[in-house]
């Protein structure tokens, strides 16, 4: 009944509302928009894949699956590392939370450092046919998704060592989280398009 | 008996921006507050405009006679371009960014936007891609020529060889104008669905933030596919690769598909706050509740979805089989369906009203009429063989300036007319605003009506030189052009004068309904700051027995009392 009352009598409601609350809507927005992008990408990738007339350029029958394979689930079960991190500081475990959170910056590194050696090892360039640009514009669009990840995780790592900074709330480390997440599933969906389906 | 908490809403914040300066030099400057970024949108956009339409002059010059005399073939192509590309991405979306940021904190009881500092950079990106568009007039080669819509082959030619050309600048600055608005974007669905006032349900916003939601989460669901589509471009151009190249193996009619999957739903983006527009001034001037509030409503996520996927008709002439043009045909005329119920419900609320013709009102039953014609040409394109016909001649330019020039623009002239008094505390001229409307509707009308006429017989577009037959068309266009230009100077005679000494506003000028009509003009910083109102009501409620918010008389008296 408290909060009826409130609600009869405040018919003029204080003026300043919280900001900081939105960021979260904000960037799920921002995600939902982002991720038309690789679907356009993806569409792209499949529309082409359909109707290019020579597909893999000249001297390449097939693409290597293992190595992205490891990645890939490097990638994947950082996802879930990432989760334990979150849950971490929510506990107010802030040593563990910054143990986890840069376990995780890690596994992210080693796949960037994965998706260089399989570059540097690949016979095909950029120009090399429609898979050449294709695979390289997918991949590297991907990777540097993965490499701003890696930059935010270092921020709100940083963000962690200053006093009380996480007692209020911890909208970035949620959005990072989330971004990582979102990074993930892309790579799944990029993994199944353009090494599964050879 | 509801039950709100707003316990959430009693957290204080800082002042957004405390330490802006607070005279004509905010204008200026990196400055967070949502009306003073709006007038900096609408003001950098009204200057794109006399740069847009001067192009446009220049193109019309040179069709004012049938051979291509006064400039080279290669330059006429990128005049129209660049006055294309001018006129969509520095003129309508940053206007209606503009009016969108005055507007929609005021009209939603919010202090602010939900990202201040997002939006005023949102601002900031529109120089700085607009200076590397322009720029591309001064490159080698020339600015882009291949048309607003850049399809390769032609846009991946780059026939000099050149790393930076005008293509390639013309890109950059498309993917930076995407940026802008994705930016804005967030900025304006987050504001909408997190910051309204007690009481503002969905069902209570008035339709001009229903059509800016509408729009803006098109925005956001499109625009990503051009700017994937243009970095494709941009990587073919620059870089070699050969997503669009078919000597490469790639599928050129791919590009059409990205771009047109975006840019026929901007049409929809610029046209939806316009439709908010309407949909506020014609209760005004005429005294009577809108027709149909609750169908009007819908109606903007109706034509949101539907814009969706009717990308393909723009294609019909590209290599489309059979079943896709059919598809599409039906899914374009749907369209017409959720439009219709708009234009309907606009003319029920004119019927038999009270109707006051002040400037705005003039603007907004221009726009309509022209709207009105302009949809059923668009009908008329929807239809496969008609398009088929008539697909790339005059009669498709005629069109989409009906709707582009003639509804969109007339809609935000109409307005900032309407809004002027509210945002910067004077009342502007009321007889150069006549005289600005009279010429901008003879000019306009003379300049697309004949246009028609020239398409139907034939007449292609994007030619420096054509048939002789086609003149007397051309002759009528291009004069009715340069009455457009002509009636630019009352404009910016009125706005300029009326702000600098025009006669002090007072809060309600038009006794409009509305939150922002019951704050003082113009609004303070934070607009309502403590003393928010409860909406009880739609905002338009003329001549009803229903209260607007709770205590409208303290409100009413508060912004009287700050005069």
């Amino acid at each position: 009944m408290i909060t009826e009352n409130k609600a009869i009598t405040l018919n003029h409601n204080p003026g300043h509302i919280k900001h900081d609350g939105h960021n979260m809507t904000g960037f799920i927005i921002f995600l939902c928009s982002e991720s038309i992008i690789f679907f356009a990408f993806f569409v792209g990738y499949g529309v082409l894949k359909i109707t290019a007339p020579v597909w893999y350029p000249d001297g390449v029958s097939g693409i290597a699956v293992k190595e992205p394979l490891i990645n890939t689930v490097i990638l994947v079960s950082s996802s879930f590392v990432i989760y334990f991190a979150e849950k971490c500081l929510h506990k107010k475990n802030l040593w563990g939370f910054r143990g986890i959170w840069f376990l995780t910056m890690i596994m992210g590194s080693y796949f960037v450092y994965g998706q260089y050696v399989e570059w540097s090892e690949l016979t095909f360039s950029l120009q090399s046919g429609v898979f050449g640009g294709m695979f390289y514009l997918l991949t590297g669009f991907h990777g540097l998704h993965v490499i701003t990840g890696i930059l935010l995780m270092g921020l709100m790592l940083y963000r962690s060592f200053i006093p009380n900074n996480y007692l209020k709330g911890e909208m970035g480390v949620e959005s990072v989280s989330l971004f990582w997440h979102f990074v993930d599933v892309i790579w799944i969906i990029l993994f199944g398009l353009i090494y599964l389906w050879q | 008996m509801t039950i709100i908490n707003y316990d959430q809403r009693l957290v204080k914040t800082k002042n957004p921006d405390p330490k802006g300066p607070n005279d004509w030099k905010r204008f200026f400057s990196f400055n967070t507050d949502a009306k003073v970024i709006g007038i900096q949108y609408i003001v950098t956009a009204l200057f794109f405009l006399l740069i847009g339409g001067l192009l446009g002059m220049l193109v019309r010059g040179e069709l004012i006679t049938p051979p291509s005399d006064l400039f080279d073939p290669t330059v006429y192509n990128g005049l129209y371009t660049m006055h294309g590309t001018i006129m969509l991405f520095l003129f309508l979306f940053p206007i209606l960014s503009g009016l969108t940021n005055l507007l929609v904190p005021p009209m939603i009881g919010a202090p602010d936007m939900a990202f201040p500092k997002l939006n005023a950079l949102a601002f900031w990106l529109v120089p700085i891609f607009s200076i590397i568009l322009l720029l591309s007039f001064f490159v080698p080669g020339g600015p882009a020529s291949s048309g607003w819509w850049s399809y390769p082959p032609i846009s991946i030619q780059n026939p000099l060889g050149k790393m930076i050309n005008g293509e390639m600048l013309w890109i950059t600055a498309i993917s930076l104008s995407g940026i802008s608005s994705i930016m804005g974007a967030v900025n304006f669905v987050t504001t909408i669905i997190r910051m309204r006032a007690p009481g503002m349900g969905f069902f209570k916003m008035p339709i001009f933030i229903w059509t800016v939601l509408a729009a803006q989460m098109l925005q956001l669901l499109g625009l990503p596919a051009l700017t994937g589509g243009a970095i494709m471009l941009f990587f073919d151009l620059t870089f070699g690769t050969s997503f669009f190249r078919i000597e490469g193996g790639g599928d050129p009619v791919l590009f059409q598909h990205f771009f047109w999957f975006y840019s026929h739903p901007a049409v929809y983006v610029m046209v939806l706050p316009v439709f908010g527009i309407f949909s506020e001034l014609f209760p005004v001037y005429a005294r009577k509740p809108l027709f149909g509030y609750k169908f009007v409503a819908i109606a903007s996520f109706g034509i949101t979805i539907l814009s969706l996927i009717v990308w393909v008709h723009h294609m019909f002439y590209t290599g489309t089989p059979m079943w896709m043009r059919n598809l599409f045909m039906f899914t374009t005329m749907l369209i017409a369906v959720p439009t219709g119920v708009k234009v309907f419900a606009w003319i029920a609320t004119l019927w038999g009203g009270n109707i006051r013709l002040s400037t705005p009102m003039l603007f907004c039953l221009g726009g309509l009429f022209n709207f009105i014609f302009g949809g059923i040409t668009g009908v008329m394109l929807a239809t496969v063989p008609v398009d088929i016909h008539v697909g790339n001649t005059y009669f498709v330019v005629a069109h989409f300036h009906y709707i582009i020039f003639n509804t969109i623009a007339f809609g935000i002239f109409a307005g900032i007319y309407h809004w002027f008094p509210k945002f910067t505390g004077k009342m502007f001229y009321e007889g150069l605003g006549k005289v600005h409307f009279i010429l901008t509707f003879i000019g306009a009308t003379l300049n697309w009506l004949p246009l028609h006429w020239a398409g139907l017989l034939g007449m292609p577009r994007r030619v420096a030189s054509y048939d002789p037959e086609f003149a007397i068309w051309n002759v009528i266009a291009s004069i009715g052009a340069f009455i457009l230009g002509v009636a630019s100077i009352p404009f910016i005679l009125n706005m300029v004068s009326s702000w600098v000494r025009g006669k002090v506003a007072p809060p309600n000028p038009w006794n409009a309904i509305g939150l922002e009509w019951l704050l003082p003009s113009p609004p303070p910083h934070e607009n309502f700051e403590e003393d928010i109102p409860t909406v009880l009501n739609e905002p338009y409620c003329y001549g009803l027995e229903k209260p607007f918010v709770e205590d409208e008389e303290f409100y009413i008296n508060k912004s009287l009392k700050s005069h």
